[in-house]
């Protein structure tokens, strides 16, 4: 067996040659590690199938409703994946978000006519409670969390329903020009929409920037200088495009109308921020990596000292906590609330979006930005499919069967990792 | 053939001990780190363990070996806290101590390294050796401080065939992965080792990767203590040896006291006419 050093120090350091890093990166695909290339090679590919057939694929106000409509799909994948870390499920998170939307609406849109300050944080209260409440439940019967929230799911529709049917005979309240109303069709202004995107690209440039220089200032080995300055021009270059494509006019423009409909929808950065934030404590704090460490093998983690169920309580709320979030998002995309709302739909979006994007149902492999691909690549396969104007049967068997192709690649992968299954 | 239980008195280990200018005054001038002396553990009417007395110097590997229920598991579960003992003494560092819980097997500087490694198999090297006590700065995972450290031990330890410490643990061999929670137990001041079968799933290769880990502990000061079913890797690492028969540690002394032939007699017998050194054995 050869002896290989396990790094060099300092003063032997090898340049990193293309080679070595090519052969690192065809380490990690056997291993398992495939990333998000394949799913988002697929996106590409969709994308430009739905182009072929439809020209209007492209344009700004369609790639606009493309990016609102996978909002709430990416926020429950996020929320889905808190669990999905830990090996457990959230089968109630589309009932919930459904409680959650409507505790909004009402308390804003309704004769209580709160101000959104006040009316949002109870609703997304309101849903971080549900959320604890199903994980202390969990936890102390011992029991799967799949049965607990399926219990829940039915639970939450009933009470979702009560709440919606209770305070309007109609069985619709519509959101009146409100916050939550504006979520989806307000907008920052071009220039804002400058501003918040050069700083969003511009700080992760930095962070990574920062990390590879302590790195390299510990004699640790890092990803050599050029590939990361060309991550971050293409990063940029994405930035770019995405902001010339928000800031185009998207609104009507006849001999009579002149509608300028022009900046990012508040969606966008509220996405962006609760991602952000969330991969932060996932990657750089010890509750994210208790979570890691749960989900792969609870009995080591309980060995190790970490104190499990602690944990375990605090996803279960992160979930609830999500999901009122995706609440009052879907709401601004429905236009209010209805009892026509599918709760039971909305959790399948949720787990399809993260295991499109890459999380494992098995636990401990995961990470919050495959909600964002899995949440984009369902709004691909909607938005296209209406775009040329099949129906929703059609629609409906296409995203099961892309989410068939994301368990298979899954599978594939945990058998190349060679990886202990549960 | 069963010893009488002696009353604890000083001993002479036969190979000098580290000198760490330890704890203070010791009620046993010169004892080694850790003595059992009359150590029992009834489960219920069921006798697991009966007036054990064993000896475990630091700087030392000892192996303790005896067939399947012999009470192998049970005494290393009693030195690690799990079980609590029916009835005898625990001296560590000369004093008697009381070990109830894992923790305080953990504050006296004891690791156990148990069969199933728990490992996660999702997490990286650094990860998993610092996983439940991991280095923060501001609050934040201090990533780099990590990796550092952590490549240095295995540095240290002669570990040199992970490529990277970043490699997840589940794509390692069983022997690297037995390194890796044997260089794990010895982070954090640990005076103590004991690993339950180490070397039972693995080949041979892997095999001598372990033992070499073991010898290197031992070089530093550290006493380990091994279970171990393998009378070849046994003869290969231990400078005692220990054998239990049906509860009772029947023997105990140097390794080259003892032979295959007679570690058999004695593990599935009790006895042995075949060593050459008193069977009144010195604890």
């Amino acid at each position: 067996m050869s002896t290989t050093s396990v790094t060099p120090s300092p003063e032997e350091e090898l340049p990193a040659t293309t080679d070595s890093i090519f052969r690192a990166r065809l380490r990690h695909y056997r291993q398992g590690d495939t990333g998000m290339v394949p799913i988002i090679i697929g996106m590409v590919i969709l994308g430009g199938y739905f182009q072929l057939r439809s020209s209007a694929f492209l344009s700004a106000g369609n790639l606009t409703n493309l990016f609102i409509q996978s909002t709430p799909f990416i926020l429950l994948g996020m929320a889905e994946i808190w669990l999905l870390l830990l090996g457990d499920i959230d089968l109630s998170v589309g009932w919930v978000t459904a409680v959650g939307a409507a505790i909004g609406v009402i308390l804003m849109d309704t004769q209580f006519h709160w101000k959104w300050y006040l009316a949002l944080p109870v609703a997304v209260i309101a849903t971080t409670a549900i959320g604890a409440l199903q994980g202390l439940i969990t936890i102390v019967l011992k029991a799967p969390s799949f049965i607990v929230t399926l219990a829940g799911s039915l639970f939450w529709e009933g009470v979702a329903l009560y709440l919606i049917d209770d305070n309007n005979a109609g069985g619709t309240i519509p959101t009146q020009g409100g916050a939550i109303h504006d979520i989806v069709n307000s907008n920052l202004t071009p220039l804002v929409t400058w501003i918040f995107t050069l700083v969003v690209a511009g700080g992760m440039a930095v962070i990574v920037f920062n990390k590879d220089r302590a790195r390299r200032a510990s004699g640790l080995d890092s990803a050599p200088f050029f590939e990361t300055v060309i991550k971050m021009v293409l990063l940029l270059g994405m930035s770019i495009v995405l902001v010339l494509l928000f800031n185009t006019n998207r609104g009507y423009n006849t001999a009579f109308i002149h509608l300028k409909i022009v900046g990012m929808p508040y969606a966008v950065p509220i996405v962006i921020a609760v991602l952000a934030l969330y991969s932060f404590i996932l990657f750089k704090t010890k509750a994210g990596r208790y979570l890691y460490a749960i989900g792969g093998n609870v009995e080591a983690a309980r060995r190790a000292g970490v104190a499990v169920n602690r944990y375990r309580l605090l996803a279960f709320a992160m979930t609830g906590f999500t999901a009122g979030i995706a609440g009052l998002v879907y709401a601004s995309t429905l236009g209010g609330i209805s009892d026509g709302i599918q709760g039971g739909q909305l959790v399948l979006y949720g787990v399809a979006a993260a295991v499109i994007g890459g999380t494992s149902l098995y636990g401990g492999r995961g990470k919050m930005i495959h909600a964002l691909i899995g949440g984009l690549v369902i709004g691909v396969i909607f938005n296209g499919l209406a775009l040329i104007q099949t129906s929703a049967s059609v629609e409906f068997m296409a995203t099961g069967l892309v989410l068939l192709a994301a368990i298979a690649i899954d599978a594939v992968a945990r058998r190349g990792a060679s990886a202990v299954g549960r | 053939m069963t010893d009488v239980p002696e009353p604890p008195r000083s001993v002479e280990p036969e190979i000098e001990l580290r000198n760490d200018g330890g704890s203070g005054t010791s009620s046993l001038p010169g004892s080694p780190l850790l003595s059992i002396r009359g150590l029992t553990k009834h489960f219920g009417p069921v006798e697991a363990l009966r007036y054990c007395d064993l000896d475990v110097p630091a700087g030392v590997v000892t192996a303790l070996i005896g067939d399947n229920g012999a009470g192998k598991s049970t005494l290393i579960k009693a030195i690690a806290g799990i079980y609590a003992p029916s009835s005898g003494q625990i001296f560590w560092e000369g004093k008697e101590v009381q070990i109830h819980t894992p923790r305080d097997a953990d504050e006296l500087g004891i690791s156990t390294v148990y069969q199933d490694l728990a490992l996660c198999d999702n997490l990286d090297i650094v990860q998993n050796m610092y996983l439940g006590h991991e280095d923060t700065k501001f609050g934040l995972l201090n990533e780099i401080d990590m990796e550092v450290e952590t490549t240095k031990l295995l540095k240290d330890l002669s570990v040199f065939t992970v490529q990277s410490v970043r490699q997840l643990v589940g794509s390692l061999s069983g022997g690297q992965r037995q390194a890796i929670a044997v260089a794990r137990a010895v982070m954090r001041d640990t005076k103590l080792v004991i690993m339950d079968e180490p070397t039972a799933a693995l080949g041979v290769s892997q095999t001598q990767l372990v033992l070499d880990l073991i010898k290197t502990l031992a070089s530093r000061g550290i006493a380990v203590l091994v279970i171990s079913h393998n009378l070849t890797d046994v003869f290969a690492v231990a400078d005692r040896i220990a054998i239990l028969h049906l509860g009772t540690l029947i023997s105990s002394g140097p390794a080259s006291d003892y032979d295959t032939a007679s570690a058999v007699d004695l593990i599935t017998t009790g006895g042995s006419t075949r060593i050459h050194s008193p069977l009144a054995s010195t604890p």
